[in-house]
């Protein structure tokens, strides 16, 4: 059977998801307009680099955030939109728009925040009316835009929106969008963030990202998309390839082998390989040169940059010490966290020498990204810098650890806490504990409680019970159904430990 | 001053307000029937059963004591199981530095500390000497006790103590008797003091299974006393970690949330309002 034979027979395929599939493959076709290198084709045989299924001959930038303001204030020419007057103009014009914003995934990662989109319009209606509006909105989003990369942003001032966002959320138990607060503990209140607590323990959304962090890293405008990416309002990030340092680990003598030699030669190569498919994004594809959001203004070419992502810190550092056990390795053991640090310290420094092509609003360079991992990735390397899933410590050191690491992610990183039922009752005390966190250096946290249909997988959320339908070879209607089966069966990505009621009586 | 520590919580969300660290002290003058942590209740006598079912040799005998290899230790609590005296071997003996060492890590993310057990008051020196320490941190101290203590006699605990989070397991005297094998005048009588002098955070009480009328009891009792001053939890008896003797007076059911309903319903007549847990 062709490939093509096989996409079109695959009964668990809805006809857009069968449609993107068509279109990857004939995009693998074409290995000469951007060909890759013998080192790097080794290096992606090796297993060290990962393209991440961005596909040979890249048309759109990865991800892309458009001005979703600017659009509401000014309207658009090409899709002959005027500036809309009231809350039913504005959503829809926004779903008209969604529909037009492309990226990795086809799908919009980023919806804008849509408290300060829509906050002035909700204000002109009576709440009832507001709320099923927004009700109509999220539900049009979560049908359409069938993929939980898609992402919106709340807060960090509490607003009418946002309070009706979260109820809605938890009443319609939705799992797109992804949605992250802007935390700030002293423009957010406490009563707002206990509301986006509730809703997180419930649908494993919104999570709380780091809000001053975040401001002081890519200023007031800046974006959380796709699974936790920082990346700047009107522009983007241009790819996103991977090192894996298990496999790049695997390459060196010695520790010092592996800081002084090995790693300074695969992240040249790495960055080299960023630089040809950001210079092709620009200066081949057609994106930057003719389309609406570009030549309208809602995108920026100056304010996009490359995101270099890592897998596998965890065992990267293990494999280096001879640590066998990860329940004794990092997370655990202060001399392989000590070594993820130092490591961290030389992939930064090596990250941040390479002169980067466009990226002008970076001073010319890439930013660091912990990669969520992909279903392939199995147990060898665990998400960007986490501790593999099931050798978790307490939550206490967990995030203990998690503070040492965020630093060097301005384009994302996260760690994910499953919690038990009591939490819910004490949303003050996990409250505490991500003021706590974020104060730190922790720059994003999410969380769920166990027994919820909703849950977070890597950094994205599924519905157990559509994972179900794919175990019964039905079609799902989110795309990213089948990648969470994935992760569940061959990384264990639901098993993450929970954070229990231990009391003693 | 040292003294033995069953347990360190770092961040536990169901002893008092916010998260707090919890610290479990080793041994307890009540001996109750439900108790499921019964580890927790006496001092290790050093008899060795543990030594021998150690699946892992992470435990020996030296100098006629128990020593516990935490390295080796794979926390299968097999020691726990075996134990034929209600004691631990997993036991550390620290001072109040060390606790503080402990509690610095974590201070960003807690109000304040809770201790607990066992019975904690039996260690008072030890928390005078805890709490003075962590309330220079701006931390809150909570005391979570089974009221087996006189604290209208110790002005100096109340002082540095920012509130008793107060069980109080029957009113009857003599099912009290029977259920902890001791009376509960003093635990009446530290009810009515902590109410009185502003310090009482809470009142838990275990409703059981198998005895409506001592439940009813003690709930219209405790609610009578303090009409909706402080929290009153009503803790549903689970029979997860109770041992034997405790399963044959307490029951293998856990309590019906219909019991917890109908006693929270007598609390709110006598004018106070509970939660269920």
């Amino acid at each position: 059977m062709t490939k093509v034979h096989q996409i079109i027979s695959d009964t668990t395929l809805t006809y857009h998801q069968m449609m993107l599939a068509l279109a990857r493959l004939a995009e693998s076709e074409d290995s000469t307009s951007l060909p890759r290198t013998e080192e790097e084709l080794k290096a992606m045989e090796d297993g060290i680099l990962c393209d991440l299924n961005e596909g040979l001959v890249p048309y759109r930038p990865r991800y892309i955030i458009p001005d979703y303001m600017k659009f509401l204030k000014e309207g658009s020419a090409f899709l002959d939109l005027k500036a809309p007057q009231d809350l039913w103009e504005a959503c829809n014009n926004l779903l008209i728009l969604y529909r037009h914003v492309p990226s990795i995934t086809s799908f919009p990662v980023y919806l804008g925040n849509l408290d300060d989109l829509l906050e002035p319009f909700v204000l002109q209606l009576d709440e009832k009316e507001a709320k099923k509006c927004l009700g109509l909105f999220l539900t049009n989003i979560d049908r359409t835009l069938t993929d939980s990369f898609v992402h919106a942003d709340l807060g960090p001032k509490e607003t009418v929106t946002g309070r009706l966002v979260l109820e809605l959320t938890e009443e319609m138990q939705l799992a797109v969008p992804n949605l992250t607060l802007k935390y700030d503990p002293e423009v957010t209140s406490d009563e707002f963030a206990k509301l986006c607590l509730k809703c997180m323990l419930k649908t494993a959304k919104p999570s709380f990202a780091d809000h001053k962090t975040f401001v002081s890293e890519w200023g007031e405008d800046y974006a959380i998309a796709s699974c936790y990416n920082g990346l700047t309002v009107g522009g983007g990030g241009f790819t996103l390839p991977r090192m894996r340092m298990y496999e790049t680990a695997l390459k060196s003598s010695s520790i010092d082998d592996f800081l002084d030699n090995v790693l300074p030669h695969y992240v040249k190569l790495m960055c080299g390989f960023m630089d040809k498919r950001v210079r092709f994004i620009v200066e081949e594809s057609n994106f930057f040169k003719s389309n609406f959001l570009v030549t309208e203004g809602l995108l920026e070419l100056e304010k996009f940059t490359g995101m270099y992502g890592m897998v596998g810190l965890a065992e990267c550092c293990n494999y280096l010490l001879g640590i066998k056990d990860p329940n004794k390795g990092y997370g655990h053991n202060e001399e392989a966290d000590a070594l993820g640090v130092r490591i961290m310290d030389r992939l930064s420094q090596l990250v941040s020498e390479h002169v980067a092509p466009y990226c002008d609003a970076f001073d010319h360079h890439y930013r660091l990204h912990a990669q969520v991992g992909i279903d392939s990735d199995g147990r060898e390397n665990s998400p960007g810098a986490r501790i593999p899933v099931g050798s978790e410590p307490d939550l206490a050191s967990h995030i203990l650890h998690s503070t040492k690491f965020h630093k060097y992610f301005p384009t994302g990183i996260g760690d994910i806490f499953k919690f038990e039922e009591t939490w819910l009752n004490t949303p003050e005390a996990l409250l505490d504990i991500i003021k706590g966190a974020l104060s730190q250096g922790m720059r994003y946290f999410s969380g769920y409680l166990e027994n919820n249909d909703v849950v977070r997988v890597t950094g994205y959320l599924v519905k157990k019970s559509e994972l179900a339908k794919l175990d019964a070879k039905q079609q799902s209607l989110n795309n990213c159904s089948i990648f969470g089966v994935g992760a569940r069966d061959t990384a264990n990505a639901l098993d993450r430990r929970v954070e229990a009621y231990e009391g003693a009586d | 001053m040292k003294a033995p520590i069953n347990r360190i919580i770092p961040f536990s969300n169901v002893d008092g307000p916010g998260n707090r660290m919890a610290i479990f002290f080793q041994s307890c003058p009540f001996e109750c029937m439900y108790c499921h942590n019964p580890e927790t209740i006496r001092m290790c006598i050093a008899c060795g059963t543990c030594v021998q079912n150690c699946p892992v040799q992470a435990l020996e005998k030296k100098d006629g004591q128990i020593v516990w290899d935490e390295k080796k230790c794979v926390q299968c609590d097999t020691c726990i199981k075996v134990c034929p005296h209600l004691s631990s071997p997993k036991i550390k003996w620290l001072s109040t530095n060390d606790l503080m060492e402990e509690i610095k890590k974590v201070r960003l993310f807690i109000r304040g500390i809770t201790v607990s057990g066992g019975e904690c008051t039996q260690h008072r020196d030890f928390l005078v000497e805890l709490f003075s320490k962590v309330k220079q941190l701006g931390l809150t101290c909570l005391i979570d006790s089974n009221g087996s203590y006189d604290f209208s006699g110790d002005s100096e605990l109340m002082e540095v103590c920012d509130g008793v989070m107060l069980d109080v397991k029957a009113t009857n005297p003599l099912f009290h008797q029977n259920l902890t094998h001791t009376d509960n005048q003093l635990v009446m009588k530290n009810l009515k003091f902590l109410l009185e002098s502003g310090k009482l955070e809470e009142v838990r009480t275990v409703i059981l299974p198998t005895y409506p009328d001592q439940n009813e009891e003690t709930v219209r009792t405790v609610s009578r006393i303090i009409q909706g001053k402080c929290r009153y939890k009503l803790l549903r008896y689970r029979p997860f970690g109770v041992r034997k003797e405790g399963l044959d007076f307490c029951g293998q059911i856990i309590t019906s949330e219909f019991e917890a309903e109908r006693l929270k319903s007598i609390a709110k007549d006598e004018g106070s309002d509970s939660v269920i847990i």
